[in-house]
């Protein structure tokens, strides 16, 4: 059986690399003026000090922590599901790692950027760094954000590595096609890469290892920022369901992102020969899944707090199930629970387009999720008279707005420099598919001129 | 000086390995380059074996000891007491070790790739050609290139000096 890749592949590919379009430029200055917008709205918020946002006494944590935890919710999207599909050697996860590991490393560096802004003096960041120092302030290693800090920077760099080195294949072949500038550019990024089978074997066992390494350590992320939560003794927070919930929920918001981030790059990057129908319908069924997950971890939270009817805890789910919070929750449960599994159970609505509008809506219901984690609690502690409210001020939503646009911005600026879709693995995939075909028709024209032969012979 | 074939067929390039190890050439002295892994040819299995693995749990286990101590270290040199904690408290302690542990592991990996197919695979046999999909199989300084071009002729394919 021939390949079914052509040399049209790799042209495709790189393409993007080689040519800038007016839509490339577009874009950049759309995302970056929201960008700059955000900068600015943090440099008054440095200026004027951490008044101008919305926090109050008792909601200190409020929008962004919600964000913190929303991005490091989505970072889960690329890493966890790449390394998941390697370990059980999906065939149809080769056009989509990628473009699902960039989402992680882009979405964690956004989401630890929150805490930084929510100190409201970040040039002493450093102080909440594990290091003994001449302060005599030791650290508190029982602290859930000391863990925090161990287990952000180890996904980065577990995550970061694990995208960068199957990249290099592909820098030595831009390397090899480009001209000028890039080929320098794209030769000292290749590192010098050739090819040779050594090479090949050892990246692979990289690979495999880093995949097994980094499983638990997702895993471990969201459970540990759930951590941050449930450690402490406020209402509806203090819970041992807390950091399967976070894993699952981060899970879920993580597909949804990469159906979306798929299908914007499939329309952009005309990739539709290589971003399937089939890609979004595993993507999608995988997502209703994590609906359904989802859904049922929510029921058991609800249900025990009910059940166990606790003045404290009551006041909490009585306001986000009919008080003042309940538009939000009744949203959140819209978009997580019903839009998908309205969508995606039913085959013929679990198209390309199916896919995208309920991913929409669970990124939407988890943003809604983090929200209603964070500040209902805070604004409702066990003493009624340190109860509060909250509303967030343009300074909050201008630097909220900014980071979803930074995102775009930060992943339009990588399809620019590196071929979104791994092009030796879809290589190694078509050549694989194509040697198995060719060794079946072998075996089943070996049956068939057996089966000829002894029909003969009784004839 | 090099002498290689440039072959479109991972077919063709099994059979040139074939006729080069036929002509006396060590399995060490043979390169095959390509721009994709073959792991369903005998070719793409040549260098194979690694301790990686081996690397990995052993810089896993060591990052394990070491943050164990550092961190009792650390907590008994400024003993702080934390809500009825012991001060060196493990049930805490252990999710830094894990990170560590696994982070350890981690660049062990990275560094060990870093050196066995970065550093030590240094070479001077190359043909851009390899980007186009074709597959490189040939033997830096040989002894005889006369011998080597017979072996590595094959139909489909091409030899070439470097």
């Amino acid at each position: 059986m021939k390949r079914t890749l052509t040399k049209g592949f790799t042209d495709d590919m790189i393409r993007p690399v080689m040519n800038t379009t007016v839509w490339f430029w577009a874009i950049v200055l759309a995302t970056g003026t929201v960008v700059a917008c955000g900068a600015a709205a943090w440099a008054y918020q440095l200026w004027y000090g951490i008044g101008v946002s919305g926090k109050r006494w008792p909601s200190f944590w409020a929008l962004y922590l919600t964000n913190f935890v929303f991005w490091i919710g989505i970072s889960h999207a690329g890493t966890l599901i790449s390394a998941i599909l390697r370990l059980v050697n999906a065939g149809w996860r080769r056009p989509v790692t990628r473009v699902a590991e960039v989402i992680t490393v882009f979405a964690l560096m956004i989401g630890a950027l929150f805490p930084i802004i929510h100190l409201g003096r970040p040039w002493l960041a450093f102080w909440l760094f594990p290091y003994p120092s001449a302060r005599e302030i030791w650290p508190n290693f029982r602290s859930p954000l000391a863990w925090d800090f161990f287990a952000i920077n180890t996904y980065l760099t577990g995550s970061l590595l694990f995208l960068l080195l199957p990249m290099i294949p592909d820098f030595a072949l831009v390397r090899d096609k480009a001209t000028g500038w890039r080929k320098k550019f794209y030769g000292a990024l290749s590192f010098g890469w050739r090819g040779t089978t050594k090479q090949w074997n050892r990246l692979e066992s990289a690979m495999q290892i880093m995949a097994i390494a980094i499983l638990p350590v997702a895993v471990s992320v969201h459970t540990i920022v759930s951590f941050d939560f449930s450690m402490a003794n406020v209402p509806m927070w203090h819970s041992t369901i807390f950091g399967p919930y976070f894993v699952a929920g981060a899970i879920f918001s993580g597909i949804a992102a990469l159906i979306i981030a798929m299908a914007a790059l499939r329309k952009a990057l005309a990739l539709e020969k290589y971003l399937l129908p089939l890609h979004f319908e595993n993507l999608g069924k995988l997502l209703l899944l994590m609906s359904i997950l989802w859904g049922y971890f929510v029921f058991n939270e609800r249900l025990t707090v009910w059940y166990g009817n606790e003045h404290h805890e009551m006041a909490v789910f009585w306001a986000t199930q009919r008080g003042e919070y309940a538009p939000f929750y009744w949203t959140m449960v819209i978009c997580n629970f019903v839009v998908p599994i309205a969508i995606l159970s039913n085959p013929y609505t679990r198209t390309i387009l199916g896919c995208v509008i309920a991913s929409f809506g669970v990124v939407v219901g988890m943003w809604l999720e983090r929200f209603l984690i964070v500040v209902p609690s805070l604004s409702h502690k066990a003493l009624p008279y340190s109860w509060g409210t909250y509303t967030p001020t343009p300074v909050e939503l201008y630097i909220m707005a900014a980071t979803f646009a930074a995102m775009i911005l930060l992943y339009t600026l990588f399809a620019k420099f590196v071929p979104i879709i791994a092009i030796w693995e879809m290589k190694a995939g078509d050549s694989e598919k194509a040697h198995t075909a060719g060794q079946y028709e072998k075996a089943t024209s070996a049956v068939g001129g057996v089966r000829d032969a002894a029909a003969t012979e009784a004839h | 000086m090099a002498v290689y074939g440039l072959y479109p067929e991972p077919e063709m390039a099994q059979q040139a390995v074939n006729n080069l190890r036929a002509a006396g050439v060590s399995d060490a002295d043979i390169t095959v380059i390509s721009s994709e892994p073959f792991e369903h040819f005998e070719f793409g299995h040549r260098d194979a074996k690694t301790a990686m693995p081996f690397i990995a749990t052993f810089a896993g286990a060591l990052g394990l000891l070491l943050t164990y101590y550092l961190l009792g270290a650390s907590q008994r040199s400024w003993p702080l007491v934390t809500s009825g904690m012991p001060v060196v408290p493990l049930w805490t302690n252990l999710i830094i070790i894990f990170e560590m542990t696994m982070l350890s592991a981690i660049i062990a990996t990275v560094i060990t790739l870093i050196y066995t197919a970065f550093i030590s695979e240094r070479g001077k046999m190359y043909d851009p050609e390899v980007s186009d999909g074709f597959i490189l199989v040939g033997v830096e300084k040989p002894s005889d290139a006369s011998k080597l071009e017979s072996a590595l002729a094959i139909d489909g394919g091409r030899v070439k000096h470097a």
